[in-house]
């Protein structure tokens, strides 16, 4: 059973003005089968965290630990932390123009299992996944995010989520940008990767839409660079009903 | 790495009518003062790197291959006397070449002929000094796919004339490919006639200096150029293409797309679009735009696209020159799903060029350009 360990993890970014502070001391462990939803407000360091565990290099942690399995996950290279088992579905996920989606997967694929996938099981692999969540086949040949819409990105990122199978993943507002059908049609996609019960899922979110179809096991509220208050899915009703402002007194 | 992105896109205005005729035209090199870096077509290029063929006298110590593979609807033919009507040259070393070349290739492509194969002038340099002459002559209604390739090593001073008849379509793809320390200057003139169409591709991956000067006249309307370049600099080299396109008559069309990685110390790259609608070149309709991809550290690309129009009863005229480095972004993106830094910027590179070559669309060069490049980037990526 997968496990990530974030402990007392402290992060800043380099501004104009210097260094700026912005987790200031996370603690928050996930295990494979769970599903963790973080609520905060804007600005309060949520994708910050998500993008200091996938690794990128705008980032800099200045305490405290991440391991996977016991493993160091600070120490690792971004392409080494994927292949060790951590996803990021992204806010904001980027275009990479003249690289299809399908040499992109096939790529990426090859780089996570270590041996290039047999072509035939990867092509009936590649099309079960792409009509389980509703995307147009033709989406295969089209350059990776260019010219998506919002919501056709982020089925994209759970598209790559359910072929890669991590052990754990983050997911940064996927909801977010999504309609009604598309929202559910996502939600399935995560389920079915949860399901397996091998992948551990960090679902950042700002609404408790997508809760009614991704169960969260557990609910932490992010305010100010910092884990406020943790409990079950009772808690994103009570944000939803009254606001963060209830956690910044406490 | 930070992302930076360059982008120029200059107004256009409409300029009343200037001589455009150029100062000097001659197949005489000793009709042209010698180049130096002042002159404005030579100001990017190292002089000092030319061996000397800007004199227009060096010698030729020997010559190139050629070899061209037979096609029904085509004919080659090599001959030594330089007769025929030739327009002059604009430079002492495209005049210079002409003086110092020993026998003129001509490739026809007969009048209706559809070729079905392609047309491979293959030029195999073996160090020497050597100069060239190759005009493609395009009859009535043909069309055609020519690829000159050039490999080897060689200090090479050869134009091609590419003459477009009546209704006929051409696409001439000029690879160099050559060796690390060739030296390679040509003039390639496109004279296009009435509703008649050239593809013109450059490919520039190999030598220390290659500089190319593509030009496009067309002397009756209804003409249409597609000029495409792609090229690759790493350390040390120097690829320079000037273009030249030259609407002087009506409703004909100009479109460039030139695209360049430059990889390495000292690696430099030179695009210069100059186009010109004449004040009679009414419903001309052109673009153009040179985009560069600075792989790493000390590369520099000079990138000077040059729109000059003297009527504005015209269909479209616009260019863009962008010069960027690799995304940081889009690399992130690619290692977050596994791909290690080296394989993602090789992705990053080949997707910047696909388009291109998708345009270019001459099947047989893709998988040569793709692995020429990667081959070439060797340890630097
Ligand atoms: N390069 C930077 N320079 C200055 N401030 C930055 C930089 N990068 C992030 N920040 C700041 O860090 C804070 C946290 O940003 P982050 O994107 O993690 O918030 P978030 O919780 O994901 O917000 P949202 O809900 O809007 O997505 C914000 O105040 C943001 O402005
Ligand atoms: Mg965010």
């Amino acid at each position: 059973m997968s496990v990530i360990e974030i402990k007392g993890l402290t992060v800043q970014v380099t501004t104009e003005d210097g260094p700026k502070d912005i987790l200031r001391g996370v603690d928050l462990t996930v295990k494979a089968g769970e599903v963790h939803a973080l609520m905060g407000p804007n600005g309060s360091g949520k994708s910050t965290l998500a993008y200091a565990i996938a690794g990128h290099p705008k980032y800099s942690i200045t305490g405290g630990s991440v391991t996977l399995d016991g493993q160091d996950v600070l120490a690792m290279s971004v392409d080494e932390r994927a292949r060790a088992g951590l996803f990021l579905a992204m806010q904001y996920p980027v275009e990479v123009p003249g690289v299809s989606i399908s040499n992109f997967l096939r790529t990426s694929i090859t780089a996570i299992r270590g041996e290039a996938p047999n072509l035939r099981h990867w092509i009936k692999e590649l099309k079960e996944s792409m009509a389980g969540l509703q995307i147009d086949p033709q989406f295969a040949e089209r350059n990776v995010n260019e010219g998506f819409s919002g919501g056709e990105r982020k089925r994209t990122e759970i598209l790559q989520m359910e072929l890669i199978h991590p052990k754990i993943a983050v997911l940064d507002e996927t909801d977010s940008g999504l309609d009604v059908d598309a929202l559910r049609v996502v939600s399935e996609g995560i389920n079915r990767v949860c399901a397996k019960g091998e992948t551990g899922v960090l679902l950042i979110t700002h609404f408790t839409r997508i809760l009614k179809y991704v169960k969260p096991d557990f609910v932490h509220v992010f305010y100010d660079g910092r884990i406020v208050r943790e409990g079950g899915s009772e808690l994103a009703d009570e944000i939803e009903a009254n606001g963060y402002a209830q956690f910044v007194t406490a | 790495m930070t992302a930076t992105t360059e982008h120029i896109e200059r107004e256009v205005a409409i300029v009343p009518p200037k001589d455009h005729t150029p100062v000097i035209r001659s197949l005489d090199p000793s009709d042209f003062p010698t180049p130096t870096s002042r002159d404005e077509e030579f100001r990017f290029t190292p002089m000092s790197k030319l061996r000397d063929l800007h004199k227009g006298d060096v010698p030729t110590t020997g010559g190139v291959a050629i070899a061209v593979n037979k096609v029904p609807g085509a004919t080659f033919e090599l001959t030594s006397a330089k007769t025929g009507e030739r327009q002059g040259f604009t430079d002492k070393i495209a005049a210079g070449a002409w003086a110092n070349v020993d026998s003129v290739s001509t490739l026809t492509i007969s009048a209706d002929a559809q070729l079905e194969e392609s047309v491979v002038v293959s030029v195999v340099g073996s160090g020497a000094v050597s100069y060239g002459q190759l005009d493609i002559n395009v009859e009535k209604f043909a069309k055609a796919v020519v690829i000159v390739d050039h490999i080897g090593d060689a200090t090479y001073a050869g134009n091609i004339d590419i003459n477009v008849a009546d209704g006929a379509s051409i696409c001439v793809v000029s690879l160099q490919d050559w060796d690390a320390k060739a030296v390679h200057l040509a003039q390639h003139r496109i004279t296009l006639g009435r509703d008649s169409s050239a593809k013109h591709v450059l490919i520039t991956l190999g030598g220390e200096v290659v500089r190319i000067l593509p030009s496009v006249v067309y002397t009756a309307p209804g003409g249409q150029a597609e000029l495409f370049g792609l090229y690759f600099a790493s350390a040390g080299q120097h690829a320079e293409h000037r273009l030249f396109v030259d609407h002087s008559q009506a409703n004909c069309r100009s479109n460039v797309v030139y695209k360049g990685a430059l990889d390495g110390e000292d690696a430099h790259t030179v695009w210069v679009g100059d186009v010109l609608i004449r004040a009679n070149a009414v419903g001309t309709d052109t673009y153009e735009i040179n985009r560069n991809l600075v792989l790493s550290g000390g590369g520099r690309a000079d990138s000077v696209p040059n729109l000059e129009i003297e009527t504005g009863e015209i269909v479209g005229a616009g260019h863009a020159s962008t010069t960027g480095r690799f995304d940081d972004e889009q690399l992130f993106y690619l290692q977050s799903r596994g791909i290690t830094p080296d394989e993602a910027r090789k992705l990053v590179l080949r997707g910047f060029f696909e388009d291109l070559l998708g345009q270019i669309s001459v099947p047989e060069i893709n998988d040569r350009v793709r692995t020429s490049i990667e081959t070439r980037l060797g340890g630097h990526i």
